[in-house]
């Protein structure tokens, strides 16, 4: 925090920084170093979670609890949920492609605070581990990754007591990086950039960092609180103490929905990069695109009650987030119109990234779509708690989200490591996971219509054959991740020298080497004024522009 | 924006890299402070969020206890409000290269700092009630605890803030009043707190 050190970290982060592969096990300062950091620890927890998946899935492909214990389903279950949310999607859609690619898209050497950047990724590695060992020393958390009391206030403290900590230091990892990102793309823009000129992702990430420093606090504080429910027997949460528990769904959900933006967001900031360099052609109303993030943010955050419509919430409580939830779909839908108009009359390559996102596209309108029936206060008491809203999540954040993370591997794999990816691994990825997650969550909708709760472990016998061919579903999603591993692990060998700019995209990160060199360019950065100039005429397109004495180009 | 015209000069590559560095070395570190309060001020809003809640829906919030004391907190709030313009003075002496002044008007703030929480001290050991007594117990150790955190960490800092200001010796002078500045901005925030937090358990 001092400005000695400040000075110098750009030089330290040169010159004694480890080099090769040590770096990536060090406490590196370079933004690119911690972003591929966030990626391979946010890979290696989604491994360990989708294992746990499996485990779920085999567990219910028969109506009887017979291959865990109850208990131990209930802790594999929160450890999945908790892993796949707070270690994978929201450490890699924000951290890891964050950190890697805002600095080159703003024209900056790093983030605004290096230091504070590493000290945010490694609070994740113990903050992880401490979650998983927590199962085989006292027995994890058994409340779901939702920690409802009195649920959890009465099962299991120590597990329950890591899994506040645990959270709670991922949370301060996410405070972080919001500040960092919000400093980064706000301050640290190269003279001459405009707001408006900035890739989506700039777009998509400074709106996720305002849900995320507003309301991951407020998380933050209400774990504290039942921390103390738990440790020292207060009663805040606790009804036979006179306290309340539908204050803690309140607070809980006042994140926790603005969570799923904080998930998604970053997405659909990686898909408006990706789809116009494959297509060739520019990102399609970038302005209504940019409007739409910011509807978004301030809607995500008023909507948090429709999570609690069976929780005994009032009538006008019912109205107000009913209309603000449908009001998401408006933004929403703007963009995913955005996205086919960007496809329209394209030149298009169906290459692995593209068709993960357009995986996603397809993936999250269905989605989408039920996410406006829950929204609705009728259906949404006959589904609530069903596995209807787990297919309906699950369309979001996997077939949302993780489709886009894959997506975004495909894509920006060349310039991370300088070889391509095979193609052809690639698409038999998409293949299995396409077809393994819809074959994995569509039959859950008609499982939760018919009533089907969630978050049980036994469910009655004539719901089995629904539920095999979920399982099978899921079956293939797992072994859809082996080429994909064996692909990304080859290809860093052995595959094909991908050079400086592969994709002949125009976004600033392919204007350097590949991989970059440590302070991203060897002179000035470029000055890319149209992203997405992608068909316009060449003359037209300023890329490398030093003349910034333009007094209408120094205006910030 | 003066300092940017030697990019024009791009013969000189050097420069150009000086230039470029030092664009990138600006001095964000209030600013990421900044960000980082309005964080720490949601969690506060959360605590007083629930509060209100408890207070407005929850039958049970015994009603016998919400007279406090009052000249105890208003004393606590008066110590805070002056050390937060004390706090400023030390800013404005820094600024004036009074290095003497300054630390005298640090110290004072430390001083009412620990005087707030002395001051706390006796209150907390003066109630009728205790952590755990019930809801309305936990909610007002709880907010004033979180709060009293703050102040305990904010004294912590000054007192560095002190230390470092000595001169000759001390790192922060008018050139680098970064330190000085952030405790003064994190400062500020813990009395603004206090306001809210005194209208919202004490008086209402």
């Amino acid at each position: 925090m001092t400005t000695a050190s400040q000075q110098t970290h750009q030089s330290s982060s040169g010159s004694l920084q480890p080099k090769g592969w040590l770096k990536y096990f060090s406490f590196s300062l370079d933004h690119k170093v911690i972003g591929l950091q966030y990626l391979v620890c946010g890979f290696i927890f989604y491994l360990i979670g989708g294992s746990l998946a499996s485990a779920i899935r085999i567990e219910l492909s028969s109506p009887m609890s017979d291959f865990m214990a109850r208990d131990t389903y209930n802790q594999v279950l929160t450890l999945h949920g908790t892993i796949m949310i707070f270690l994978w999607i929201v450490p890699v859609v924000n951290g890891a492609f964050g950190n890697y690619l805002i600095p080159f898209y703003v024209g900056a050497r790093d983030m605004a605070f290096p230091r504070l950047n590493a000290v945010a990724f490694w609070l994740i590695p113990p903050a992880g581990l401490m979650l998983i060992t927590s199962y085989f020393i006292t027995g994890a958390a058994e409340s779901g990754w939702t920690a409802y009391p009195p649920l959890s206030i009465t099962t299991p403290a120590a597990g329950q007591i890591i899994w506040i900590l645990s959270v709670l230091l991922l949370g301060g990892s996410s405070i972080f990086g919001g500040i960092n990102f919000i400093a980064t793309i706000l301050k640290l823009r190269r003279p001459g950039l405009k707001l408006m000129q900035l890739p989506m992702y700039c777009w998509a990430m400074l709106g996720t960092s305002i849900l995320v420093v507003l309301s991951t606090p407020v998380l933050a504080g209400t774990l504290i609180l039942l921390s103390f429910d738990i440790v020292a027997h207060t009663g805040f949460f606790n009804p036979t103490l006179g306290g309340n528990v539908i204050v803690y769904q309140h607070l809980f959900w006042f994140y926790s929905h603005p969570a799923v933006y904080i998930m998604v967001l970053p997405a659909f900031g990686l898909v408006s990069e990706i789809l116009p360099v494959h297509c060739r052609k520019p990102l399609f109303g970038y302005s209504t695109m940019v409007y739409s993030i910011m509807a978004i943010v301030f809607l995500g955050l008023i909507v948090w009650a429709h999570h609690m419509f069976t929780s005994g919430t009032p009538p006008w409580m019912r109205l107000f987030f009913t209309i603000a939830t449908s009001f998401i779909a408006v933004p929403t839908g703007i963009k995913f119109f955005n996205w086919v108009a960007t496809l329209w009359g394209g030149r298009i390559s169906l290459n692995s990234a593209v068709l993960f996102s357009c995986g996603f596209i397809a993936n999250f309108v269905l989605g989408g779509i039920t996410g406006v029936a829950l929204a609705q206060v009728p259906f949404d008491i006959h589904v609530h708690d069903t596995y209807f809203v787990v297919a309906h999540f699950h369309y979001i954040v996997y077939g949302g989200s993780v489709f886009v993370i894959f997506s975004s591997i495909y894509h920006w794999y060349p310039k991370f490591t300088g070889r391509m990816l095979n193609e052809d691994l690639g698409r038999l990825h998409f293949l299995l996971t396409f077809l393994g997650f819809n074959l994995c969550f569509a039959p859950q909708h008609w499982l939760g219509l018919n009533g089907m709760p969630r978050r049980v472990a036994e469910y009655d016998p004539q719901f089995t054959f629904i539920n095999q061919l979920s399982s099978i579903g899921a079956l293939i999603m797992a072994l859809s991740t082996l080429p994909f591993l064996w692909n990304v692990i080859q290809s860093a060998f052995k595959g094909a020298i991908a050079g400086d700019n592969p994709w002949e995209a125009l976004t600033p990160e392919w204007l350097t080497t590949s991989p970059p060199p440590v302070e991203n360019w060897t002179g000035m950065a470029p000055l890319v004024k149209e992203p997405y100039g992608y068909g316009i005429k060449e003359e037209s397109i300023q890329i490398q522009s030093p003349d910034i004495s333009d007094p209408e180009n120094n205006k910030q | 924006m003066t300092t940017l015209s030697p990019i024009n000069s791009s013969s000189e590559e050097k420069s150009e890299e000086q230039v470029v560095n030092e664009q990138e070395h600006g001095d964000h570190r209030l600013f990421g402070l900044a960000a980082f309060l309005v964080a720490d001020g949601m969690t506060f809003a959360g605590f007083f969020a629930a509060y209100l809640t408890f207070k407005a829906v929850n039958p049970l919030l015994p009603d016998a206890i919400y007279e406090l004391e009052l000249p105890l907190p208003t004393l606590n709030t008066v110590l805070l409000l002056v050390s937060s313009a004390t706090f400023h003075r030390a800013g404005q002496a820094l600024r004036k290269d009074e290095a003497k002044l300054c630390q005298r008007w640090l110290l004072f703030t430390a001083g009412l700092g620990l005087a707030f929480l002395a001051s706390q001290m006796v209150e907390y050991f003066t109630l009728p009630f205790g952590l755990t007594d019930n809801l309305y117990a936990s909610t007002f150790y709880a907010l004033t605890g979180f709060h009293g955190l703050h102040v305990t960490l904010g004294a912590i800092m000054i007192l560095i803030v002190w230390w470092q200001a000595r001169q000759p010796g001390g790192r922060i002078t008018s050139e680098n009043p970064f330190p000085l500045e952030a405790a003064e901005l994190y400062w500020h925030f813990v009395d603004g707190i206090w306001v809210i937090l005194f209208i919202i358990l004490y008086l209402l």
